[in-house]
Order: C-alpha cells, then sequence, then structure tokens
C-alpha cells in the first residue's frame, strides 16, 4: 500500500471537526500528543463494552479474555521494540517510568549494582525533558550521587568532545533523549553506550519523541532500558512502557509495591513476583493497553519506514520554508541530518504566545513557550520558542498553512 | 480575525511597543520575580510607597504581549493611588478575567485594563494577564510590612 496521508487522516475523527469558526484543523502539536484513530478509540471501548475484568485476578471467563488482551498487549509492544516480553513493564505514562527507574535505583540496598552513593555519578544531558532531568536531580539529592552532563551547541547538538570526563569510572547512570522534544535533534548514541557500558554505568534512553516515528530496536541500540508513552504513538493517555534488560530487571527493586507484584505476603513482609509484574503494583491501565497495542498495529500495518520517510519529507519541506522566511531562527538543527520532525523557532519580536493565539485563530495548533525543556531554553539563549511537530497524518498543506499563518501573523503585530 | 482584534486591542499591542514604568528602580521598598511556570514570561516588579500611598510601580520582564502590556497598564493604573483603592482596582481587574468572556469590565474602575476584557475568553491567556498584578500584590503587601515593622 503506498502512504497517503489523506488515507490515514480518515482514520482519525478528530481531523472532520472544524477549529475556530470553521477552520480546517491543521494540528501541529504532535510532539506534545498525537491524534488518535478509530481503530485505537474502538480498543479502547471495546474492552470496556466486552472484557472489562481486572487482569491476573478472577476465575471467570471476562477475567480470562482481559488478562489475554493485557497480556497480548505486552507482546505486540516487545515485538514492537525488539524485547522479549517478560521485559515489558506497563506504567501510566514515560514519566512515571522514568520516576520508576529513579526511585527503584533509590530503593537499591548496598551490594546491589543499582545503589548509589557520595562518589557515584548520574550523567545526563542539557537537552532533556524535565521527565528525564527532575527524577535524577532527586535520586541524586537523595543518594549523594552526582548529577553532570552533556552540554548542548548552538546548533543544537550534544558536545561530547569531553565525554570522557563526564562519563568517568564513578557513572553509574547515563540517561538522554533519543530525539529532543524541542531541538528535534536526534543524538548519536553509539559513542555514549560504548563509553558509558566502558566503564559500567547503565543507558536509559528516553524515547518518547522516536518510537512512534521510527524503527526501534533496543537489542541493536545495545542500551539497558528505554520508556516511551503510549499517547505520542496515537496510543491512549494513561499507558507508558517501561522497557529493561531481563538480567538488570531482576536486580533491579521495586518502587510501587501492593497488589499483583507480589510472590508471597506475610504480616511482616513480602518477596517479590518475578519481572514484569514486580513493577506493576494494583489494577493497571487495560482498557489503555488493549489501546496501546491497536495503536501500534495501525502503525505497523502503515509501516515504520514509511511513517518515517514521510516524516522526513514534510520535515525538509519546512526547513526549506523556514531558511527563506526572515525574521524566523530555527532553534535546533537546520539541516536534515540526525533530525526528526520537531522545529522549533523564534520570530523576530512576536512572542511564540502571540504568534500561537493567532495560528491557533486560523485553526493552526501549534505549541509555545519552553516545552518543559527551561534548561535547555535558558540555554539556547531564548525564553520561549513555538514549536511545529510533526506525524503520519500531516501534509505538505499543513506546512503551506503555517507558513501562510506565520506570514499573516507577521502583517497582524506588524 | 473578530476575536482575535477582541483579544488583541489597539490599548494592547501600544503598551507592549511602548511599555510604561518599563525601568527598575534602586530604592524600591520591595522587589519580586514572579514566573508564569507554564510559559516561562517573567517579571521583575518594585513597589514604592509613603504611607499608603503608592509612589512607584516599576517593572521589568520578557514574556508576551499580555503579559507585559497588562503590567505596563496596571503600573501607570496604580502609580499615585492608596493601597485600598489599588486592592479595589485588582479584584476588579481579577474578576474581569474570570469572567469568562461575560463581562466588558467598569471602565471608571479598570480604565485602560479594560482593553484586557478579551483574555478572559482564552483560559490559557488569564495567567498571562495576571502576572503583573500578582506581582505588585505581593510586592505591595511586602512593602507595607517594611514599613509597618
Amino acid at each position: 500500500m503506498s502512504f497517503d496521508p489523506l488515507v490515514i487522516r480518515r482514520d482519525f475523527p478528530i481531523f472532520s471537526r472544524t477549529i475556530r469558526d470553521g477552520k480546517r484543523l491543521v494540528y501541529l502539536d504532535s510532539g506534545a500528543t498525537s491524534q488518535k484513530p478509530q481503530q485505537v478509540i474502538d480498543a479502547e471501548v471495546d474492552f470496556y463494552r466486552l472484557h472489562n475484568a481486572a487482569v491476573h485476578r478472577g476465575a471467570h471467563q471476562l477475567a480470562e479474555e482481559a488478562t489475554d488482551i493485557y497480556e497480548g498487549a505486552r507482546d505486540i509492544v516487545a515485538e514492537f521494540i525488539g524485547a522479549d516480553r517478560d521485559e515489558v513493564v506497563f506504567t501510566k505514562s514515560a514519566t512515571e517510568s522514568l520516576n520508576l527507574i529513579a526511585y527503584a535505583m533509590g530503593n537499591a540496598p548496598l551490594g546491589n549494582r543499582f545503589h548509589l552513593s557520595p562518589g557515584d555519578g548520574i550523567v545526563v544531558t542539557e537537552m532533556e525533558h524535565h521527565a528525564n532531568l527532575i527524577p535524577w536531580q532527586q535520586l541524586a539529592a537523595r543518594t549523594g550521587a552526582a548529577l553532570s552532563w552533556f552540554e548542548v551547541n548552538q546548533d543544537g547538538r550534544l558536545d561530547l568532545s569531553n565525554i570522557e570526563s563526564i562519563i568517568t569510572e564513578n557513572t553509574k547512570v547515563v540517561s538522554l533523549t533519543h530525539q529532543s522534544n524541542v531541538l528535534g535533534t536526534i543524538n548519536p548514541l553509539k559513542e555514549i553506550i560504548n563509553r558509558a557500558h566502558q566503564v559500567g554505568a547503565v543507558v536509559i534512553l528516553d524515547a518518547c519523541q522516536s518510537v512512534p516515528h521510527m524503527k526501534i530496536d533496543v537489542k541493536e541500540l545495545d542500551i539497558d532500558f528505554l520508556v516511551f508513552s503510549g499517547h505520542k504513538a496515537v496510543g491512549p493517555t494513561g499507558i507508558g512502557v517501561f522497557w529493561g534488560r531481563a538480567e538488570l530487571l531482576e536486580a533491579l527493586p521495586p518502587f510501587l509495591t501492593g497488589g499483583s507484584m507480589i510472590e508471597n505476603v506475610t504480616m511482616t513482609g513480602a518477596t517479590w513476583a518475578p519481572a514484569p509484574r514486580k513493577f506493576e503494583a494494583g489494577v493497571p491501565n487495560m482498557a489503555q493497553a488493549a489501546g496501546l497495542a491497536a495503536a501500534i498495529h495501525y502503525l505497523q500495518e502503515i509501516g515504520m519506514d514509511s511513517i518515517h520517510a514521510h516524516e522526513l519529507k514534510l520535515t525538509q519541506y519546512l526547513l526549506d520554508k523556514f531558511a527563506d522566511l526572515a525574521p524566523l531562527k530555527i532553534v535546533g538543527p537546520k539541516t536534515i541530518e540526525a533530525r526528526g520532525g520537531s522545529i522549533s523557532f523564534t520570530f523576530g519580536d512576536i512572542h511564540p504566545h502571540d504568534l500561537g493565539q493567532f495560528l491557533d485563530s486560523q485553526g493552526i495548533a501549534v505549541r509555545t513557550g519552553h516545552h518543559c525543556a527551561w534548561p535547555l531554553n535558558r540555554k539556547m539563549g531564548v525564553p520561549a520558542t513555538t514549536r511545529a511537530s510533526l506525524y503520519l497524518y500531516n501534509t505538505i498543506e499543513d506546512c503551506d498553512a503555517l507558513v501562510a499563518g506565520i506570514l499573516d501573523a507577521k502583517k497582524y503585530f506588524g | 480575525m473578530m476575536q482575535l482584534d477582541n483579544l488583541y486591542q489597539e490599548v494592547i499591542l501600544d503598551h507592549y511597543k511602548n511599555p510604561q514604568n518599563k525601568k527598575l528602580e534602586s530604592d524600591n521598598d520591595a522587589q519580586v520575580h514572579h514566573i508564569n511556570p507554564s510559559c516561562g514570561d517573567e517579571v521583575t516588579l518594585g513597589v514604592k510607597l509613603e504611607g499608603e500611598k503608592i509612589l512607584s510601580v516599576n517593572w521589568d520582564g520578557v514574556g508576551c504581549s499580555i503579559s507585559q502590556s497588562s503590567t505596563s497598564i496596571m503600573s501607570d493604573l496604580l502609580i499615585g493611588k492608596s493601597l485600598e483603592e489599588a486592592a479595589v482596582i485588582s479584584e476588579s481587574f481579577l474578576q474581569l478575567m474570570q469572567s469568562k468572556g461575560s463581562q466588558d469590565g467598569d471602565e471608571t474602575v479598570l480604565e485602560d485594563a479594560v482593553a484586557l476584557a478579551g483574555v478572559s475568553k482564552y483560559p490559557a491567556r488569564i495567567k498571562c494577564a495576571l502576572l503583573g498584578w500578582m506581582a505588585f500584590k505581593d510586592a505591595s503587601v511586602q512593602a507595607l510590612s517594611k514599613k509597618t515593622n
């Protein structure tokens, strides 16, 4: 099947509504959350309509069906990212996944490979989303470990020139984003992973902005942990994924404790079920797992390579248009190399909030502000930016609408 | 474009381009720094009092036209008023912002600040409009407590 965004758009009911007095919806905010195809909405609704019961419990048919759907979703996620099924943990969000890892490490007793103490190091980058920065700041504060980071240069790329002094023999954890949600930069993982593994550190990849957009294989990447959220990958909100290598999940203590995650419980103590259940306390977000499975199925039917190629085509188109659109300044890489479809920019004296408001009046949805990456904004010397982020349902017409909208805003605020 | 014009009144754009009292003074009785964490807009605002009278509201900041013009309009409006009058004006402005577009604002109380009435129809922008006003409230309380101590 040839890739046609106009055919794809028909699967997304939201594109049949209009915005601000009858304007066509130009949705350029998929970096914040993606829209949902009917197939995903149906999967979530069908779970409640037909199969609803608590998974892993109950000796009845509905519980069996619910368990099959939930565990089936785990198989689908595992296959999607090249993992083994017992390495895939469902959480409520990528933010929860990252906090899970950080808190679980904080629970690791002396002698456990994840135990952190003063003298140990945690490494992040300056381009992290707050969700992959603050949990590590907090873990460092609780354990006395030192937090250090790779800086970002003015082209929006990581500065790896001092990699050996940032990732040292003391480094235990390296956590970084695969693709920046602000800059669109795709980070050079190989060099960082090699160095981290050389010193015995684990590598955590925030793949929120990459898993929805390109084929990812965790074994091929040679990383240790990966997180992503369902809602940025045409799936529902309330479902995130935490993947870890089996032997690491075995060593990692639990974070949330309670029902489902135990092997045996007495009045004075408990032992843990093996992963993934060790990390899934309580009745999970089952309908959302069903929705995520439908989302992945949807993306795979279209093909991750086709989706990626389409986004690259649109990104290149916008980069070319933006190059001639003074006083527009791209904040991030200006070329397509190692870059995805998140394009942040400033536009002269027009503040992003005002530009975003104007674009909204034209039916164009963009994100404005610091995009939950305040330190990065400060580093780039811009208090706020406007961001257009692309996905499989966007078209050249959407890109043209954005450019026309920016030009009209220039006249309006002139 | 009608609705957008309602938001971006001429008065707002004028104040944005030519902000009033946008120069921090060094001898303020109190100075505060307020941030809108959802978007990063910032205002640093100082207050000088003489008894209960507001001698000066001076400020600096970065942000959108709504947050910056609102602070500018407010500073013009409050200088020379008593703290009691300022509280009445601030309360009236807060009510206008929370009116979801149902009020035009009392021009005898709010003067130029009624130009911001359109903001109340855009929930995401109300915090922008209130940024300077909240900073003033904070700074004036601090200035007063310093004076009375």
